[in-house]
């Protein structure tokens, strides 16, 4: 158990979800902390990784949460009522989902959508929200923020789309972002160039981000901390240049299964699962 | 500019369609009309004419004509708005239509506002308790209302609210007091009197009508009703949604800024739909309530076996469907920004 | 050489037959059981099987004769005797009623027999044979849709006169074109498939394929969408029958026996109640079952229970 230091932005401790009517746990005893760091989740699909991030905005109404301790700065959120939750989803903690051709609303114009974001939580003018707005339209890189904050989530391309999430999210100054898969959805041309333009924002604004994907290379290379997850628990937690030193064979089987340029050219490794990683581990 | 063509194009191909139906709705009310074993003679000249007064009669119709000379003649009489006149008025059916039309209409209007507040409101909450007890509740009560015979439960209701606990008026538009000193100048009643500044009729009105339109409305709720809760269930379950709830959006606003505002468009159809099977309602509730409307003055004419301006009123309706469904095809292509 | 290529083109046309059928019996069986779960769909099962039995055995429960009028009795309160009192004729509704639901019955069994292979005849044929044989089917149901139902069939009883039969033919008349629509738009999925197309190859001509293998498959929906629209049925059949247009007294039609009430309906207030409790009761029970049935097989929503 550690003490939380003043890095410390969040803290989690034996986060387990149940979603009702299922008769085991989606999650089980999940601990992490979250400075003023990127920290990656990592896991195929169903492992998870996903419920976390939604639960610690308590966006699952159809789950049950139980936890030793969810720590955000000074706020508990385990007891936090719902009214309280309000005020910190989309002003202290926000989330990028993933694909913008679903996220944003269909029939809404994209620039009231994002400045919606900062009205709902900082008394203003809509003159000065839609000023707000069209400056962070620039800071994505949205060369005519103008224009495109007049046009419909249909007229955009995936990419702009998810740079005007990105957009909306960042706008209010969060303490964390979650994004849920930001770049799954994109073409791999514009994947990097998304990803950049987030770097930049959480770095420049000392946010802490923590980014779900079930891409592993893409995380090692773009977070510091790594948390590999594996059917609902947490199997193993490493520095992103450390990845060598995996000793789960669980992570291990993820990179062996990794095609390298230059590698050998032989069949790759079919990634095993063995049922005794099911059993409850403990990651220090 | 492709856009503007191809929209063009969709207007044109729509135009025929409209024609196309229209001319099959003409030839449906001339095969019923004329076509079918019934005599159009016997209602205008009795049962007792002579044989002479008949013969001079069936020739006067054109009924020894050619059947294609007949439908020739009927388009051109419907072209020109020649439609003859009602046997039971004496008066040219369409000036007859024209006149009871506004009480009709006033009435579905009433309803239509009682049954669109009711059917979403009902909807909404069932959508976001699905499956909880006040989504089985809300199912089971707007059933209720779908399986009412109306002009049964409109008698009941009489009985109950007007001669037992007074709360209403009765049959009629307006208590028989005032019948003759009404203003007239639009036709629609609680208009004109309001207009006027006669507040007693207005009153008066206002009592007769709720009743009625009430019935009407809770009858047609329930397709308002299942529709809005499938739409919103469709809304819900989108990830933009969560987005909302991201940004800190509560539950309320999420469901009223966004969801709510997303399926407006589909509900204004619905509604537009919903308003047509009203007008098919009103006739039996006009019959049950005497109201002085299109449904009394077709079942009227039915009576007597005035085929003609049955049929005239039968084209009239189904003229106002086709519209109403013209209407709401228009309305979503305005207000849905993906169809522009 | 093409013998034995097309020989095997039979057999899945004819199995594929077969299978469905099977499985037509087994979905049934978990239709009725999804059913029973649900205390609204299973009520709406009730009324339908009450509504037959009744319909076979009311004349052994029946106190009284329906047509045998009793002026001495007339308008009599609800009591031992007459359980549901007399109307204006000293005729026993309780009697009357019971006799309504062969009535009832006629009229929903007549119509789905009339409405069901029209509706089927047109929809598979426009949705088989596609091109202008579709365009020119489909415009036809169009126009009859465009009318509200009620008044076409009114329109069609004047035009045939006021009768039980007339009514039931002017309801068929109004009842049939969404079942083509449907039918058609099942038709449309399977048109496509390789056992369809196998039996083309072979030769079958179009009409054999329809009959043998595309209404087969369209016939649980089709039979499913009836019941739904039975409720509409029901209402319209008691609507024509208030209007004096349906069944003529002194047959005991629920619809009719309201209207010849209505007169009394202040002072006796059990001589249009009653009726009216029958028909709503029976509508309401279709329009339950018909939901239950929807969400039955609506696959989305069998999902998430």
């Amino acid at each position: 158990m550690q003490e939380m230091n003043s890095d410390t932005i969040l803290a989690v401790e034996n986060l387990s979800i149940r979603y009702r009517g299922t008769p085991t746990d989606a999650v089980r005893n999940v601990t992490f902390n979250l400075g003023r760091e990127r920290l990656g989740i990592v896991g195929e699909s169903g492992s998870g990784k996903s419920t976390v991030g939604r639960a610690l905005l308590k966006l699952l109404p159809t789950a049950d949460i139980k936890a030793d301790r969810m720590q955000f700065r000074d706020i508990d959120l385990l007891n936090t009522p719902e009214k309280e939750m309000l005020k910190v989803r989309g002003r202290r903690i926000s989330m990028i989902l993933q694909d913008p051709k679903f996220s944003l609303n269909p029939i809404q114009k994209c620039g009231p959508q994002v400045a919606e974001a900062y009205s709902n939580h900082i008394r203003c003018s809509k003159k000065e929200a839609k000023q707000r707005t069209l400056t962070m339209l620039e800071s994505v890189q949205i060369r005519d923020p103008e224009r495109v904050y007049g046009l419909y989530p249909h007229e955009v391309s995936g990419g702009m789309g998810q740079r005007i999430m990105i957009a909306m999210m960042l706008l209010t100054d969060p303490d964390v972002v979650i994004a849920d898969e930001p770049t799954s959805a994109l073409d791999v041309t514009v994947r990097l160039q998304v990803l950049d333009i987030l770097d930049a924002l959480v770095r420049d604004k000392g946010i802490g981000l923590i980014m779900i994907s079930h891409d592993l290379n893409l995380v090692r290379n773009f977070c510091d901390r790594v948390l590999i997850m594996y059917a609902g628990q947490v199997v193993e937690a490493l520095n992103a240049n450390e990845m060598h030193k995996a000793q789960h064979p669980y992570t291990r089987g993820l990179l062996a299964a990794q095609p390298h340029i230059g590698g050998p050219r032989q069949p790759l490794p079919v990634l095993e699962r063995r049922p005794e990683w099911l059993e409850d581990v403990k990651v220090v | 500019m492709i856009a503007y063509k191809s929209q063009v194009r969709a207007a044109v191909s729509k135009a025929g369609t409209i024609a196309v139906t229209l001319l099959g709705l003409l030839t449906l009310t001339f095969i019923i009309g004329r076509v079918m074993p019934n005599d159009p003679v016997r209602a205008i000249v009795g049962e007792e004419a002579t044989r002479e007064v008949y013969e001079n009669v069936y020739r006067q119709l054109g009924l020894d004509r050619p059947m294609w000379e007949q439908f020739y003649k009927y388009l051109h009489d419907v072209v020109t708005l020649d439609l003859g006149n009602s046997v039971r008025t004496g008066q040219p059916v369409l000036e007859d239509i024209i006149h009871v039309m506004p009480a009709t209409i006033e009435l579905a209007l009433f309803a239509i506002i009682i049954s669109a507040t009711l059917g979403v409101t009902l909807g909404m909450v069932a959508a976001v308790n699905k499956d909880r007890w006040p989504d089985h509740l809300i199912r089971v009560f707007s059933l209720m209302g779908h399986s009412m015979p109306i002009f049964w439960t409109g008698m009941i209701a009489l009985i109950v609210f007007y001669a037992k606990l007074g709360w209403v008026g009765g049959s009629g538009r307006m208590s028989q007091f005032y019948i003759g000193l009404e203003p007239n100048a639009t036709g629609f009643l609680l208009l004109d009197s309001a207009m006027a500044g006669e507040w007693d009729i207005f009153r008066s009105a206002l009592q007769h009508i709720i009743l009625p339109a009430s019935l009407l409305g809770y009858s047609s709720a329930a397709f308002i009703t299942r529709m809005t809760r499938s739409f919103m269930l469709d809304q819900i379950n989108q990830e933009y949604i969560t987005t909302a709830r991201v940004k800190g959006l509560s539950q309320c606003q999420t469901i009223w800024f966004h969801a709510f505002i997303n399926i407006r468009v589909q509900l204004i159809t619905i509604v537009a739909l919903a308003f047509g099977t009203l007008l098919e309602g009103s006739i039996l509730i006009e019959t049950v309530f005497a109201w002085p409307g299109f449904g009394s003055y077709l079942v009227g004419n039915l009576m007597i076996g005035d085929m003609n301006s049955l049929m005239t009123c039968v084209l009239i309706v189904g003229l106002i469907f086709t519209v109403l469904n013209l209407l709401s095809d228009i309305l979503y292509r305005v207000f849905d920004p993906r169809t522009r | 050489m093409t013998d034995l290529n097309m020989t095997p083109g039979v057999k899945p046309a004819a199995q594929k037959s077969k299978a469905a059928k099977a499985q037509w019996l087994v979905s049934t069986q978990n239709l009725v059981l999804f059913l029973l779960k649900n205390p609204t769909s299973a009520y709406g099962l009730f009324v339908l099987a009450l509504l037959i039995i009744l319909a076979f055995i009311g004349p052994l429960l029946a106190t009284h004769d329906p047509y045998i009028q009793d002026l001495q009795n007339a308008l009599q309160a609800p009591s031992t005797a007459h359980y549901f009192g007399t109307d204006e004729l000293g005729r026993d509704i309780y009697s009357r009623l019971l006799y309504g639901t062969r009535i009832s019955l006629t009229i929903i069994g007549i119509v789905s027999v009339i409405v069901g292979p029209i509706g089927l005849a047109i929809g598979t044929v426009a949705g088989y044979l596609g091109g202008r044989v579709d365009t020119v089917l489909m415009r036809i149901t169009d126009i009859f849709l465009s009318f509200p139902s009620l008044i076409l069939s009114l329109a069609f009883v004047a035009a045939l006169g006021p009768s039980l039969y007339n009514a039931i033919i002017a309801i068929s008349l109004t009842a049939w074109p969404p079942i083509a629509r449907l039918a058609r738009a099942e038709t449309l999925t399977f048109r496509q498939t390789d056992y369809i197309a196998a039996a083309r190859l072979q030769g079958a001509s179009s009409f054999r394929i329809i009959w043998r293998s595309i209404v087969p498959m369209c016939l649980p929906s089709v039979i499913i969408r009836l019941t739904l629209n039975m409720a509409v049925v029901i209402l319209t059949a008691a609507g024509l029958g208030f209007l004096g247009l349906g069944a003529q007294p002194p047959l005991p039609e629920w619809g009719a026996m309201i209207a010849s009430g209505r007169r009394y309906m202040i002072d006796s207030w059990w001589v249009v109640t009653f009726p009216g409790i029958a028909i709503f009761c029976v509508s309401l029970g279709f329009n339950l079952l018909g939901d239950g049935l929807r969400d039955a097989l609506d696959p989305k929503q069998l999902n998430r229970r």
